[in-house]
């Protein structure tokens, strides 16, 4: 059985990962190769935010306390958030952004497709329905970039074989379950995180497979972001991302 | 109409009424009941509770929407409130057939397929131009200038229009 506090860390855990990551891919705008990709990258971070604020603002009913959905995105100190190292690396190249979010959203979408049908948790199971069909175009359209650049040119090539050279060490913890986690894993709220390995495997492989990519053995995972240990660019983030609220506490559109 | 099994009385239907005719504020040709993103609306204890779906979890037009069905509600002479339902999800597969004819006329491809359709994860649909019809269309972008919406163009007649993605 998942507790009042169980439910609130696991939300929380799972909002920070589409808050980072949306902030990350919406740093593109403006910069993108090209102006549909600039689009697309817009439309991608848009999606991660919505779900992020569905997600905050029921881990505010949740925890009771008055929190908004603003005030957990915005006013918490750096080791209180509990993303994942992936979702906070830095965009790097367009190789790095595109293969960063293919992990993401091949992970999320069949995570959410289980929670969508199966979870005992009215609101998350709306709330999954909604973003396993925008995860979808995520894969899809991440999924097209890695073949086309690892299977284009020298050049584009080498980037999406740097890419996966610095990134898959990341990936490691998408299927680490922390004890909040669990905690909704037993009470059939979430799904394991270990048991999205063979779709995410699978849906990796296709996509290497026609790149003409690696899948690289990983000695040393990257870990801690659930734990609050974050890399020195997770600072500057939120340097970026909490400005307004930090200067004008409690502004309002 | 979404809901005319739902009506229960004079009021809920004139309240439905109102509410069903505030339309989209990113694509002004159809009506939030036209979308399918008005669920319901229905007198509890005097007040008009309305139930709204958003289309994306981003959609930065939710707030805008809910606003106004508070508004022409408010304007019929009821005391309203919204409340947002995000299960079951919704889908394009509730955009009304009236609402599509709209859509195609206005110039958006409606979404072709039911949601539930092969769609497989690297799936292709054929598209028709909303202007000539010729399904020798070219996709330019997954993603166009609203998050429903991708961006194609018409190889028969050269037109570029949007398509009402399909989810």
């Amino acid at each position: 059985m998942a507790g009042r506090d169980e439910l609130f860390a696991a939300l929380l855990q799972l909002a920070d990962d589409h808050l980072i990551l949306g902030h990350r891919v919406g740093e593109w705008t403006g910069h993108a190769p090209m102006l549909e990709e600039d689009l697309a990258l817009t439309n991608l971070a848009l999606d991660l935010l919505g779900q992020a604020r569905a997600i905050y603002a029921y881990a505010g009913q949740v925890e009771g306390e008055g929190r908004d959905e603003d005030k957990l995105a915005f006013l918490r100190l750096e080791l209180e958030y509990r993303n994942l190292l992936l979702v906070e690396r830095p965009n790097g190249d367009f190789a790095h952004t595109i293969l960063r979010q293919f992990y993401f959203a091949a992970f999320m979408k069949p995570w959410w497709d289980w929670a969508a049908v199966n979870s005992t948790d009215e609101t998350l199971k709306g709330i999954a329905g909604k973003a396993a069909k925008e995860m979808a175009y995520h894969v899809r359209h991440c999924g097209e970039w890695v073949i086309r650049l690892g299977d284009g040119t020298d050049e584009s090539a080498a980037r999406m074989r740097a890419a996966v050279d610095a990134l898959h060490r990341y990936t490691a913890e998408l299927f680490t379950d922390t004890p909040a986690f669990k905690a909704c894993v037993d009470a059939d709220i979430l799904p394991a995180r270990d048991s999205i390995r063979p779709a995410w495997d699978a849906t990796v492989r296709m996509v290497f497979d026609e790149a003409r990519l690696d899948v690289p053995e990983v000695p040393f995972p990257a870990q801690g972001g659930r734990d609050g240990l974050h890399g020195e660019e997770m600072g500057h983030l939120l340097a970026e991302l909490q400005y307004m609220q930090r200067t004008y506490p409690d502004m309002k559109w | 109409m979404a809901q005319a099994a739902g009506i229960r009385s004079l009021d809920d239907a004139r309240a439905w009424a109102a509410a069903a005719a505030v339309p989209d504020p990113e694509v002004p040709c159809v009506t939030v009941a036209d979308l399918g993103i008005l669920r319901s609306v229905e007198i509890e204890d005097g007040v008009a509770v309305a139930k709204v779906s958003p289309t994306y979890s981003g959609c930065p037009a939710v707030v805008a929407i809910e606003l106004a069905i508070e508004a022409a509600l408010r304007e019929a002479g009821f005391e309203p409130r919204i409340e947002r339902v995000m299960s079951p999800a919704w889908t394009t597969d509730w955009i009304t057939a009236e609402g599509r004819e709209k859509l195609r006329a206005y110039g958006i491809a409606p979404p072709v397929n039911a949601s539930k359709s092969k769609m497989a994860l690297f799936g292709e649909t054929v598209v028709n131009c909303p202007r000539c019809g010729s399904p020798d269309t070219h996709k330019v972008s997954e993603f166009g200038s609203t998050p429903c919406k991708a961006h194609y163009i018409c190889k028969a007649c050269a037109e570029p229009f949007d398509y009402f993605k399909c989810i």
